[in-house]
């Protein structure tokens, strides 16, 4: 008994470990670049999983969360001198709300529906911020820089404390998702995910649980948002809004395997150091020769292993015992 | 004033009836194998190059390279299916979806790669010029290809209902597994279905290349145009689909000319937003 207990939480322990002490062995930036980029399209493809793993709300508009929450802190700090820390709640529960004001109308659209739903309304916003002078259009915002310091959730000499943040930011939607697929609600969304009809039968609202898997997802999307405009300190319609962004959180989910709680970890742990890598190795006069590779990889992976990335390990692990 | 809605609305007209044939390339491939083909405004750009080729070489006017864009486009969705699709029509739910986005990402940037992203436009074609009709003008290119793809949408029309091969199409879209009983061999009207999907979106790109920027990214906003279009036609309704491009060509039109051009697909994608609150299946959908 102790020992599968053990055997259970030892590898968890033995990769959160090497995670927490990794900067200290590893110094160069961009590893550490490439492990927050990780940490965050892995906490974006967590949120989503939420929407498209549980409760078969395909969502390819999680890009107007990730832009709300990088706007709203940013002007608030730029032009309120509010705290960043602030900024980030005011952000996640703007973009719950409107989440919420978007759930409603689509969260009884089913499917393909609910996907290009998702992508017209985050167009919407993508254009309109494209057009807003208020948050200066196209040419974007370039955050004030403030002293470093954790309060000011600004850091310029080294990349660990965004790393330790991201990874804690992840750490927490990960127990948030896990909370939530063992709950009440968990279980609802999955029941409206099998079938509408049995589960309005059986009395489930499942508009409101589903709007509730809304905010949470939007929440969490736009606490990554945040984070994103502190950390690059630079932010546009087109670093932060558009929907190739939507689509690597969707990549992200799905390779990893949707509906699982670790598989956006696994797929993001692929697919962010697969783009970073070409694109350093391969992208350097803007050929589109790194993203040619990477959509061609992204193809085939998922041709000829559609179970998702952890579907595959699983299956080799089963094997192997 | 009157003079300038006419315009608009032809203008509007004009644009929506290649809307209509680029989105029933679409609709049918997501009617027969429920997917949504993310790479199909890529096809539309591919359609555009070959053409551009075709003319820049060869010096062949985009008005003859249609059908060798329709050839090209249906060889291409045939092995994109063959060897990718079909790999996952059996897997799980977005298998195919993912499966899509990689072709699109991949043909986008090798266009970028090989052809550099720079805009492109044919100097020229055979057509070109204005026909004034009363307080109207008409680009004749434009009108050519607004004719143009009516009459293939009419086609394929026709197609589907009065070819054996077009009412097995029909039939798999209603139901695959009573089509398999009948003897329809649903393969093969997969991987039809997906060349001639492509092949009417690669002749939707000889017809918008005489008039239209060619450049690796100009597939985007069509594609996504295109989506909405399906959607709010009511997924797998080739009328739909016909109705839907129409009315979304007209709303950007007026909606750029009375509020601000800079938001013209902002107002058509609320316009999908409002339509599917009120009819979730689309306007003829099922």
């Amino acid at each position: 008994m102790e020992k599968t207990a053990f055997r259970r939480i030892a590898p968890g322990a033995a990769v959160l470990a090497a995670l927490l002490v990794f900067p200290h062995f590893v110094k160069g930036s961009f590893p550490m670049h490439v492990m927050i980029m990780t940490f965050m399209f892995a906490m974006l493809g967590v949120a989503w999983n939420l929407l498209g793993g549980y409760a078969a709300m395909f969502s390819f508009g999680q890009a107007a969360f990730f832009g709300i929450g990088a706007y709203t802190s940013t002007i608030l700090l730029m032009y309120y001198n509010v705290n960043p820390w602030i900024g980030l709640f005011a952000g996640g529960a703007l973009a719950a709300l409107t989440g919420a004001a978007i759930g409603i109308p689509c969260s009884n659209l089913r499917g393909h529906y609910f996907a290009i739903a998702s992508i017209a309304f985050a167009e919407i916003v993508r254009i309109q911020f494209n057009n807003w002078k208020f948050v200066a259009a196209a040419e974007g915002l370039s955050l004030p820089l403030l002293p470093a310091s954790l309060r000011n959730f600004m850091f310029h000499t080294t990349k660990a404390p965004y790393y330790y943040i991201m990874l804690a930011f992840l750490a927490l939607s990960l127990l948030l998702c896990r909370y939530v697929s063992t709950n009440r609600m968990g279980f609802y969304l999955r029941a409206v995910k099998e079938s509408h009809e049995v589960a309005k039968g059986m009395g489930i609202s499942f508009v409101r649980y589903r709007l509730y898997a809304i905010m949470i997802s939007a929440f969490l999307t736009a606490m990554a948002g945040t984070f994103y405009a502190q950390y690059i300190l630079y932010i546009d319609p087109e670093s932060v809004l558009i929907l190739p962004i939507s689509v690597q959180i969707v990549l992200v989910a799905m390779l990893g395997g949707a509906g699982t709680i670790l598989g956006p970890v696994i797929g993001a742990a692929i697919l962010v150091p697969l783009s970073e890598y070409t694109r350093v190795w391969l992208g350097y006069k803007g050929t589109g020769l790194d993203m040619m590779i990477y959509g061609a990889l992204i193809m085939l992976i998922s041709a000829y292993q559609p179970k998702g990335v952890w579907g595959m390990l699983t299956s080799i692990g089963k094997r192997a015992k | 004033m009157y003079e300038q809605l006419a315009q608009q609305i032809v203008n509007g007209l004009l644009i929506g009836f290649l809307y209509s044939l680029i989105a029933i390339g679409l609709t049918m491939i997501w009617g027969v194998m429920n997917i949504i083909n993310f790479a199909h405004g890529d096809f539309l750009m591919l359609g555009m190059f070959i053409s551009f080729w075709l003319y820049t070489l060869y010096g062949l006017d985009p008005l003859f390279s249609i059908p060798i864009c329709a050839g090209a486009l249906f060889l291409l969705g045939l092995l994109i299916y063959r060897f990718l699709v079909s790999k996952v029509m059996t897997g799980p739910g977005l298998a195919q979806l993912v499966v899509t986005f990689g072709v699109s990402i991949f043909i986008a940037n090798a266009a970028v790669y090989f052809w550099t992203p720079d805009f492109r436009m044919i100097q020229n074609p055979l057509l070109s010029g204005t026909w004034t009709l009363g307080a109207v003008d008409l680009s004749i290119p434009k009108a050519i290809a607004s004719a143009g793809s009516v009459v293939v949408s009419f086609l394929v029309f026709l197609f589907l209902r009065k070819t054996k091969t077009g009412k097995a199409i029909l039939a798999t879209e209603m139901n695959r597994d009573s089509a398999l009983l009948m003897g329809i061999n649903t393969e093969r009207v997969n991987a039809l279905s997906f060349g001639i999907g492509s092949a009417l979106v690669g002749i939707a790109g000889a017809f918008l290349s005489m008039y239209y920027y060619i450049y690796p990214q100009v597939g985007g906003t069509f594609g996504l145009i295109s989506f909405c279009i399906v959607a709010l036609g009511g997924f797998g309704s080739i009328e739909g689909a016909f109705v839907a491009g129409i009315l979304i060509g007209i709303v950007q039109t007026l909606g750029g000319y009375f509020f601000d051009p800079a938001y013209k697909y902002a107002i058509v994608f609320a316009m999908y937003l409002v339509t599917v609150w009120i009819r979730p299946q689309g306007l003829l959908g099922w």
